[in-house]
């Protein structure tokens, strides 16, 4: 088996430590993999991967990335374990301009490496170079997904965790999100992400867990998960009918 | 009657008229998470607006309108509710330290006024020779302050019985979500704003009422009764008491203020003359220290909230 | 009249500098440190102390009433007020802050205000003093206008710092952290950002401007214990006048509310000139909450 970057064992946290919302969450991510996390809402999807990214008081088991723990990491130190985290909303600086986004991003690199790399996103995505003196707040929603994006692979993560990367937007430009997610899988990213459409994150992903009331109920390839009937009985009766967007605000 | 239960009794008029006060503070802070900075600009409401209706008329002074007490009072709780207003409708529909903010401003602009509009407040000496309340019917003053401690028992127990009415009423059940979760409560379909007004000109009027009875009892007002420090001393008996619980705001009361006479007078037995004023100021400063170590070690104070939500 | 807006424009450098270090933290770490205030006192008193152990040694420079050893005083004293700051923030504040909600830190500043004050007064007594008995000889601007070196000294230093800290702000890694985590302390933690070096860098900076503010205050005034308590609501009225979090309007604010205090003695008596702040306060609060210039980091909620 290839080598796992991310293993969460019998996670338990919340929000407040006298109140747990993930009652003991078990689950891998293999380099190289695309692992989607599903599941209604309030299941807990966004809260584990907060709590993997060390914002959430953890009350039992642990997690580790690329053979270490990062139980107690705190979240500032997570670019340094090779993992990025772009949440599923505010995930960009509306008040700082799109320069600014991105030099914050890599303050913590030395600054002819920050500068490089700086550039390098700017020839990712052209459209954010044009815009760079303009404040984050005036890009439309994909812009900012893609703002969100170029920021978290400043410090060449190993392991990408998004939060609904496809929430709020049209379905032309969910198309383009994922085409550009693919393409960072293949230059060798990890990618963990949380997708409300579930009929998406089937066909993209490797593998999909399914999340309910704070644990992980059922997991599988996504040929598995496909043909697995209770699967079929939730969602493709009735949120099999497209593009919803998330309920969230 | 010996001195010291003499004493006792004066001491406790003080300091279960400070309870009054507490209740409304408790009803503002602890029920609903409302932070009043200017409590002593209220309480001097309440207590000259009574001094001014009930005072005799004297031609140097616009006040002086010889109303009874009972009248005197509910008018200076009226005027306490009205600076509640103007304060609560500037600041209660946004970020919430602006009320903070804006009563500190208050307290201070009321001190200003009391100690500058002279032909109303008397200036720096305040008014003075006010009648008491059915003094006229007691031989001396110890029965006299008897008789006024059962007052001020009876207006306690009925404030404190109303507000136990009103937090458990469905009006008092949405003051907790009003305070931990302003979504939540929202999404109920509630005026937020509304209901935090209403228990800020409420919470005021309460501690305008305590102004009101404390000059019924002394007989005069002056602005030296209305420092600053006033509201840290307040603030001090609600935390440690325990806010969130009325019991908690009036055992605070005499609690703190227990301490605080003893400590004046140990200090006053003890320290030399000339170290008086540095004793003094470490006698204020214990209350600084005593509101901060409280919301570090013991924020539920001596007896906090009961049910064990937060 | 000319002579009021001259004072005016003092007073008012004077709450800006207070105000820019308030607004500092307001926006950055949420909350109105009503403590604020106290460490312009600490800071004018530290320097007091430092000067008369150095004072001796040198006489003032050119038309100014302060020679070298006020200087050098007034940097130890920002010094001096950071420790205070930093301690004040590690006892207290990030307990308050690590677990309970935002309010019980304002209560808590409360209680922080009289607890520092009650040192200073304890420490130095509470009669007015002066950093020096020297008496100044005022400059005659045109007729009616009298301006005294140090004032303009004050004027040209608060504009030297303004722009300065413009610059830190825009240009540096450090202030890009700090107007971050004013808007979104979460995204900036997962941006790598160690938020907690950002907080103290914040409270170094507003302890080094107040303690500018305070010396200031000692130079042109007098130096008394209570005067932090009477800057509370002018440091406020400013701060939200230029929108919370914002320092060009923090310092815009501050000249609006000192001119305002300054000629309002043209119209009312002199006794409620410390009650206009409290009037720009609700007028600004009834008409437009979020400042003047409001958005520029961290907005008004
Ligand atoms: N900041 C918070 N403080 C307290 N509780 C929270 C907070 N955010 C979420 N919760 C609670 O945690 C639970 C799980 O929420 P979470 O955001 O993880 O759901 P989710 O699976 O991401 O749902 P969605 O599809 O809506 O994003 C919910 O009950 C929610 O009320
Ligand atoms: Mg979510």
């Amino acid at each position: 088996m290839s080598e796992v970057l991310l293993r969460v064992t019998d996670l338990v946290a919340g929000y407040r430590p006298d109140l747990p919302i993930l009652h003991g969450i078990n689950l891998h991510v293999g380099a190289g993999e695309m692992v989607t996390i599903v599941g209604p809402n309030g299941a807990g999807k966004s809260t584990l991967i907060k709590a993997v990214a060390g914002l959430l008081t953890i009350t039992g088991g642990h997690v580790e990335a690329m053979g270490h723990d990062i139980t107690k990491v705190p979240t500032e130190k997570l670019g340094e374990a090779g993992i990025a985290y772009v949440p599923q909303v505010a995930n960009v600086f509306t008040t700082l301009t799109i320069d600014e986004n991105l030099r914050l991003g890599a303050a913590a690199l030395d600054r002819p490496l920050a500068a490089r790399r700086i550039e390098e996103a700017y020839q990712r995505f052209p459209a954010l170079k044009s815009h760079r003196n303009h404040k984050a707040r005036a890009l439309s929603g994909g812009q900012r997904q893609m703002l969100a994006f170029a920021r978290s692979l400043l410090c060449a993560p190993r392991l990408l965790m998004l939060d609904e990367p496809s929430a709020g937007l049209s379905p032309l430009i969910v198309q383009e999100v994922f085409t550009e997610l693919r393409a960072l899988m293949k230059s060798g990213l990890t990618i963990l992400m949380v997708e409300q459409n579930v009929k998406a994150a089937l066909a993209i992903s490797d593998r999909t867990y399914v999340f309910a009331e704070g644990q992980n109920r059922i997991d599988g390839t996504s040929e598995e998960l496909t043909q697995n009937q209770e699967i079929r009985a939730i969602y493709f009766g009735n949120a099999g009918a497209g593009n919803s967007a998330s309920g969230d605000s | 009657m010996s001195g010291f239960s003499i004493y006792l009794i004066f001491f406790l008029i003080i300091a279960l008229n400070y309870g009054i006060m507490g209740l409304g503070l408790n009803l503002q802070w602890g029920y609903t998470g409302l932070f009043n900075a200017g409590v002593v600009g209220f309480y001097a409401i309440g207590a000259y607006g009574a001094a001014i209706l009930v005072g005799p008329d004297r031609d140097y002074l616009i006040g002086g309108f010889d109303l009874p007490w009972p009248v005197a009072i509910l008018g200076g709780m009226a005027l306490a509710a009205l600076a509640a207003l103007i304060v609560g409708l500037a600041t209660l529909r946004l970020r919430e330290e602006y009320l903070a903010i804006a009563t500190f401003g208050i307290a201070l602009s009321l001190q200003l006024v009391a100690l500058n509009f002279e032909s109303l407040t008397g200036g720096a000496n305040g008014l003075v020779g006010l009648p008491r309340p059915l003094f006229h019917l007691f031989e001396d003053s110890t029965t006299y302050n008897l008789f006024f401690l059962g007052l001020v028992i009876v207006i306690l127990g009925i404030v404190w019985f109303g507000l136990e009415l009103a937090v458990r009423s469905p009006w008092g059940r949405l003051l907790r979500a009003v305070r931990e979760d302003e979504s939540a409560a929202r999404s109920l379909g509630k005026n937020i704003t509304l209901i935090r007004l209403q228990v800020f000109v409420l919470g005021c009027s309460l501690i305008g009422l305590s102004g009101g009875l404390y000059v019924a009892f002394i007989g005069f007002v002056s602005p030296t009764d209305f420092l600053p420090l006033l509201t840290f001393q307040v603030w001090a008996m609600l935390i440690v008491g325990g806010s969130g619980n009325n019991a908690g705001a009036v055992l605070g009361a005499v609690v703190v203020w227990a301490l605080w006479t003893m400590s004046g007078l140990a200090i006053s037995r003890v320290a030399p003359v000339e170290l008086q004023s540095q004793a003094g100021a470490i006698q204020v400063m214990l209350i600084g220290l005593l509101i901060v170590a409280m919301l570090i070690f013991r924020p539920r104070g001596l007896i906090g909230e009961k049910t064990g939500g937060s | 009249m000319l002579q009021a807006i001259a004072d005016g424009f003092m007073s008012g450098a004077i709450i800006a500098l207070g105000a820019i270090g308030l607004t500092l933290t307001m926006g950055i770490l949420r909350f109105a440190n009503f403590a604020h205030a106290e460490l312009v006192t600490a800071g004018a008193y530290i320097a007091l102390a430092v000067l008369w152990l150095t004072g001796a040694f040198m006489g003032p420079i050119g038309p100014f009433s302060f020679g070298i050893p006020m200087l050098l005083a007034m940097v130890v004293a920002m010094a001096g007020t950071s420790v205070l700051a930093l301690t004040i923030d590690h006892l207290v504040f990030r307990r308050l802050r690590d677990r309970s909600g935002h309010m019980t830190l304002v209560f808590g500043s409360f209680g922080v205000s009289l607890v520092v004050r009650m040192i200073i007064l304890l420490i130095f007594g509470g009669a007015a003093t002066y950093y020096s008995n020297e008496l100044q000889i005022a400059m005659r601007v045109v007729p009616g206008l009298r301006i005294m070196p140090d004032q303009l000294f004050v004027l040209g230093l608060t504009v030297v710092i303004v722009v300065a800290l413009h610059f830190f702000l825009q240009r540096t890694r450090l202030g890009l952290s700090m107007r971050a985590l004013a808007e979104n302390p979460e995204l900036t933690r997962v941006n790598g950002v160690d938020t907690n070096r950002v907080i103290r860098w914040t409270w170094i900076i507003g302890a080094s401007l107040a303690t500018i503010a305070g010396v200031f205050y000692g130079l042109t005034i007098q130096l008394r214990p209570e005067i932090g308590f009477h800057l509370i609501l002018p440091l406020f009225a400013a701060a939200i006048l230029g929108g919370t979090g914002n320092v060009i309007g923090a310092v815009i604010g501050g000249l609006i509310v000192g001119m305002a205090e300054s000629l309002s003695v043209l119209f009312i008596p002199a006794g409620y000139k410390l009650a206009v702040p409290f009037l720009i306060l609700l007028l600004v609060l009834y008409l437009k909450p979020t400042g003047l210039f409001s958005g520029s980091a961290g907005g008004a909620k």
